[in-house]
């Protein structure tokens, strides 16, 4: 039997220090740990279960300011009042995400770490080649079946989109997430898969998130996560889109515009060729669905996910004119 | 094999009880509470577990398997291999044919497709297999494997499949009007939630095996022949069964293993199957290619249609999905020809999946008739009643009943088609563009002989005893009703045992003949044991009805006295006790008197004596009307069905509550089947890459608008004792097409490849 040690964390700090241990992995909500561990991905020798410390659940919002702990559930954020109505596009990814089990054991920390969902990745025994898992060993997807994988953002190494979908709306607009002795913006926080697709976290042993913090804007507070999938519920994104819109006076320029995918790129992808393409400009269709193709510039596709390059421009100017509907 | 309490079906009133009447399944309680105790759930002394290794290539030859790590590894007892397991005999195939001399290894050697099992480890714990399993290192020599239809040859032609009359080709060609095109279908999984697996037990030569099965009697014969006992020592307990859809009814490789392992060990043995194993240790619905040519004259009357078929199939295995079984039947048209090949590809050996043939065929035919209706500018229901066929085409027979045109008219009418603009693209709600679309379906009524046991107790309670199953079909729930009704005893005093070989012997329950089969042998072993209670209370001296000038007696509410009320009554329990009775029992069956004990004995472990549908005077199938609404998005070309009325001619219902959920089941899974559904292939590795439920996607709820279902069925004597056509796989077929027909109608696309996924229409 794989053995491992379990260790309950009962403060921040003893679980920082046990991360540091060699091979040594946190548990939260477990939905991601527990799964990898299954399809024999992750082989913690020592799991810390953080989900017992106390004060890392608090959600504190006001229209300047999110404050999320890293142990609150995806569920009560989804939920709490106060996101919805300053960052309404933060609780739209949650409840788009998982299942209503899931998200109820699932926490904001752990969301944030979720691996990609490469078929290959989360198949060690029948699938030994892939980058992410056995850094040099080569990549089992390109050349295979690609259809979910990324057009943005990918490399020689590695192609595997980066699945979820909080992260996509923090990115938009400017997230930080709190690791304790730093804070990183989210955007920087994921790297891409470049020659080291085994590093996808700027994290170090020994840290541990503890928060993520969102500013408030007017765009954050007019905002938006259009999700798209082949099925209706419980699936991950073939083009997701976080867009968020703040207008001037004459309600129809367009003064302060957010933009992020998912579904498409190794990484929470801001669009802000998108952005700059819009700004100061006024909102009408034409020109939203025409600045919404920037985001595709670079694109490389491998065959089967091709689709992804007409969809995801189309999902971001649904989603700029949904908000622009709303006015 | 369970007893269950009826108190606690929630019925109380004569009509729900009855034959006919909405009866709530009376298994739902043990199952919602958890109470219902599934195969594998045993609990058994001296438990063992084992863990398979399966192959990680597609093609080629093992060459070594080295076990020494495994073999002391923690709580290990066995690593099987080709070379350990013990030898097994081969067995019949469920047609009874005589199996080969040689012995029969269920760890391979030679590998014909990825997943395939090649070494298996037992241990004292499931997680010490697992993890026993991981350190056995399997090295191979491979050779370049078929991974679909598409790498193959033609195939191989299977002539039985055949079906022409009249001159097909050069009627197309002559044709004013002619559509042709090329349909296909993936290959897709069953994906119960209930995985497959078994525990196996050994008691000296007998064993008892506890594996969920759609086929007792098939697999115990299965087993007796594998490892040389007689029949009678082998028993299979099936209690209950977490989906089966074609896929549990059969003894497989994997089942080999475990009552081997049990017997080589001499400690039971449970084997489960992983949920990836599940999508590579028994068939799914074989890939299928159809191209269907309709020539037509100009008002719409079909002059001739060629059908041409190919599914795949195993390098050792043979699999025929019949194509040609709805193309043919259909329509009428005085010029038809329908041939099928198979290609070999290294997959495990295709299977049963509902409606296997009628389904995939539908979707080529009911796709061919709309692209025809279109056209022609003529209405695609129009199209349909115009080539209403009104005999049986392809046997020349009349229909048993065939209920159609009502469905069509039924359906029609609750959905409002006759609003439908005819135009593609014409219909629109905001960005999502709004398509109507209809599609029949048919399955074929298999018939078999079925026997039951019915008992009146002491107390004037009925046992009813099958080795059938309920696979949430209702079957529990429907002989009860059967049982009730003939007795005339309250639904209450009834309870079912199923799902024990050693209970009355039964058929497979597969091709939706169970209900059939079994409420007519309950049905006769009910009245056989009612008659004699009337006769030994009309004769025997101590009867208090003992010399009363009546012939009969009658029973209502577990009440007897004389039909004209006028005498004594008394509780079937004070009849019993005036008797000195335990029990009255009978044995009733269907079975032709002249059949030989061989002749039985392979009635219910073989489908060799299931009646052909078409037997005697008549063409006896179910008929279905399916009529949809989509909506797609039209920039992100995704799908989604909006709402589904549907009329459907079973025959008569036994519990129309259970039919209407068996349909709209059938009709849930076509959903599926059209818009998602599809095992998808590495062509480097041959190997199913999303064989897993987060990646084989299944509709969710809200991926299911509300569903009407609307019965149009009449009783059906030439089908059945007691007038029901066949339930269970009728709703699906018809489906994907109908929901193609709406896409296309949404959108202008026509999308012959199934699953209709959003890049197709993007
Ligand atoms: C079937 C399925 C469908 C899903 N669908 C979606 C979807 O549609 N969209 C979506 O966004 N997500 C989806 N998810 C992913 C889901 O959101 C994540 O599994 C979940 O958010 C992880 O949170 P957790 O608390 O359970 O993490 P855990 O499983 O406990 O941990 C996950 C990882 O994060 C690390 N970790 C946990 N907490 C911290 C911390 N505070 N600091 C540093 N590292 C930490 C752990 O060590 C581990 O490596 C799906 C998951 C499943 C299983
Ligand atoms: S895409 Fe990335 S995760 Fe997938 S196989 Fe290639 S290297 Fe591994």
């Amino acid at each position: 039997m794989r053995d491992f040690s379990y260790l309950r964390a009962d403060s921040v700090e003893a679980a920082r220090n046990a991360a540091a241990l060699p091979g040594a992995m946190l548990l939260a909500g477990g939905t991601t740990l527990i799964d990898l561990a299954k399809c024999g991905v992750a082989e913690p020798a020592t799991v810390i279960d953080i989900s017992h410390i106390e004060g890392l659940n608090a959600i504190d919002v006001t229209a300047d300011r999110a404050v999320i702990g890293a142990l609150a559930k995806m569920s009560h954020v989804a939920d709490n009042a106060e996101v919805k109505s300053h960052f309404p596009a933060v609780s739209e990814a949650l409840w788009q995400a998982a299942s209503a089990q899931l998200r109820n054991m699932a926490t904001i920390g752990g969301n944030l770490m979720q691996r990609t969902r490469c078929p290959y990745f989360r198949d060690p025994q029948n699938f030994p080649v892939c980058n992410k898992r056995e850094p040099g060993s080569g990549c089992s997807a390109i050349g295979g079946v690609t259809r979910g994988h990324a057009v943005l953002g990918t490399s020689e190494a590695c192609i595997a989109t980066y699945p979820g979908d909080l992260a996509i709306a923090l990115v938009a607009f400017d997230a930080e997430v709190d690791l304790g002795e730093r804070k990183l913006k989210v955007e920087d926080f994921f790297l891409a898969p470049g020659a080291t697709a085994e590093r996808e976290h700027d994290i170090r042993p020994g840290e541990m998130i503890t928060a993520i913090e969102i500013p408030g804007s007017a765009a954050a507070r007019r905002s938006t996560y259009l999700k798209v999938r082949d099925r209706q519920s419980y699936e991950f994104a073939a083009a997701s889109a976080a867009v968020g819109l703040e207008l001037e006076g004459d309600g129809r320029t367009i003064r302060d515009i957010r933009v992020a995918v998912g579904g498409v790129a190794t990484k929470p992808w801001r669009a802000r060729a998108v952005e700059e393409a819009l700004k100061g400009k006024p909102l009408d269709e034409a020109s939203v669905r025409k600045a919404s193709e920037l985001v595709m510039e670079g694109a490389v596709d491998h065959g089967a996910n091709r689709y992804k390059i007409a969809l995801a421009p189309r999902v971001i100017a649904r989603a700029i004119l949904k908000l622009g509907e709303t006015a | 094999m369970t007893v269950h309490d009826m108190k606690h079906a929630g019925s109380d009133s004569a009509r729900l009880e009855a034959v006919g009447g909405r009866l709530s399944r009376v298994d739902g309680p043990a199952k919602i509470t958890g109470a219902a105790h599934y195969a594998f759930e045993q609990q058994l002394e001296g438990l063992t577990h084992a863990v398979l290794v399966g192959a990680t290539i597609a093609a080629g030859k093992v060459t070594g398997i080295d076990t020494r790590a495994a073999e002391t590894a923690p709580g290990v007892l066995a690593v099987l291999t080709p070379d350990t397991i013990m030898e097994l005999n081969s067995a019949s195939d469920w047609f009874g044919r005589q199996p080969s001399e040689e012995t029969y290894c269920p760890l391979v050697r030679e590998v014909t497709f990825s997943g395939q099992h090649v070494a298996a480890v037992v241990a004292e714990t499931f997680e010490q297999a697992v993890a026993a399993a991981a350190l056995v290192k399997v090295s191979y020599d491979e050779m370049p494997a078929i991974v679909d239809l598409s790498d193959g040859s033609d195939g191989i032609p299977v002539d039985a499949m055949t079906k022409e009359w009249g001159d097909a080709e050069a009627a197309f060609a002559e044709a004013p009007v002619r559509v042709c095109a090329a349909y296909n279908t993936p290959r897709e999984f069953q994906a119960a939630m209930e995985p497959h697996g078994l525990i196996a037990r050994w008691e000296g030569d007998q064993l008892t095996i506890w594996e969920p099965s759609q086929w007792l009697d098939g697999m115990a014969r299965t087993y007796a022949e594998w490892f040389g006992v007689p029949f009678q020592n082998v028993r299979l307990v099936s209690p209950y069964i977490g989906g089966g859809f074609g896929s549990k009814a059969l003894a497989l490789a994997h089942s080999a293993v475990a009552a081997a392992a049990a017997k080589m060990l001499g400690r039971p043995v449970k084997l489960v199957l992983n949920r990836p194993q599940n999508f590579t240790s028994y068939g799914g619905r074989a890939a299928t290619r159809q191209t269907v040519a309709i020539g037509a004259d100009k008002a719409g009357r079909i002059q001739s249609i060629v059908h041409r078929g190919v599914n795949e199939t195993a390098v050792d295995g043979m699999w025929v999905e019949p194509l040609g079984s709805v193309t043919s039947i259909m329509y009428a048209t005085p010029n038809f020809s329908s041939k099928q090949n198979v290609v070999r590809v290294n997959t495990v050996v295709p299977g049963a999946k509902r409606a296997p043939g009628e389904n995939p065929s539908a979707f080529g035919i009911e796709c061919a008739i709309d692209e025809l209706a279109h056209e022609l500018g003529i209405d695609p229901l129009e199209m349909r009643l115009i080539n209403y066929a009104e005999q049986d085409p392809h046997a020349k027979k009349a229909w048993s009943t065939r209920q159609l045109r009502e469905a069509f008219a039924a359906g029609a009418e609750a959905f409002g088609w006759a609003k439908r603009s005819r135009e593609p693209r014409s219909m629109r709600d905001g960005h999502q563009l709004i398509g109507w679309g209809v599609a029949a379906g048919t399955y074929p009524v298999r018939r078999a002989y079925g026997e039951a046991v019915v008992k009146l107790l002491a107390d004037g309670s009925v046992e009813v005893e099958s080795s059938s199953i309920d696979m949430g079909q209702g079957t529990y729930t429907i002989l009860a009703q059967t049982a009730a009704e003939t007795l005339g005893v309250p639904v209450e005093k009834v309870s079912v045992r199923l799902g024990d070989s050693h209970f009355a012997r039964a058929g497979v329950t597969g091709g939706s003949r169970l209900a059939g089969v079994m409420t007519g042998a309950v049905y006769k072993a009910a009245g056989q044991a009612l008659d004699e209670l009337i006769g030994l209370a009309l004769s025997d001296p101590r009867s208090p009805f003992h010399g009363l000038q009546a012939n009969t007696l009658q029973v209502k509410g577990g009440r007897i006295a004389s039909p004209r009320g006028d005498g004594p009554e008394f509780s079937i329990a004070e009849l019993m006790r005036a008797l000195g009775r335990e029990k009255i029992e009978a044995k009733g069956d269907t079975v032709p008197a002249s059949f030989t004990p061989e002749q039985r004995y392979n009635n219910y472990t073989t489908i060799a004596m299931a009646l052909p549908h078409t037997e005697g005077d008549y063409s006896r199938h179910s008929w279905c009307a399916h009529f949809v609404e989509v909506r797609v998005d039209e920039d992100f070309g995704t799908v989604r069905v909006s709402r589904v009325v549907s009329a459907l001619d079973s025959g008569r219902l036994y519990n129309p509550k259970l039919a209407e959920s068996q349909w709209k089941g059938g009709i849930i899974m076509g959903i599926g089947q059209a818009l998602l559904e599809e095992g998808i292939v590495d062509r480097r590795h041959g190997r199913i890459v999303n064989g897993n439920l987060a990646d084989y996607m299944l509709p969710t709820n809200a991926d299911i608008p509300d569903i009407r279902t609307i019965s149009v069925g009449i009783p059906d004597p030439h089908s059945s004792a007691l007038g029901g056509k066949g339930v269970g796989e009728l709703g699906i077929v018809g489906v994907a097409p109908a929901i193609a027909n709406a896409v296309f109608h949404a959108t202008g696309k026509r999308v012959r490849d199934l699953p209709i996924t959003l890049e197709k229409l993007i």
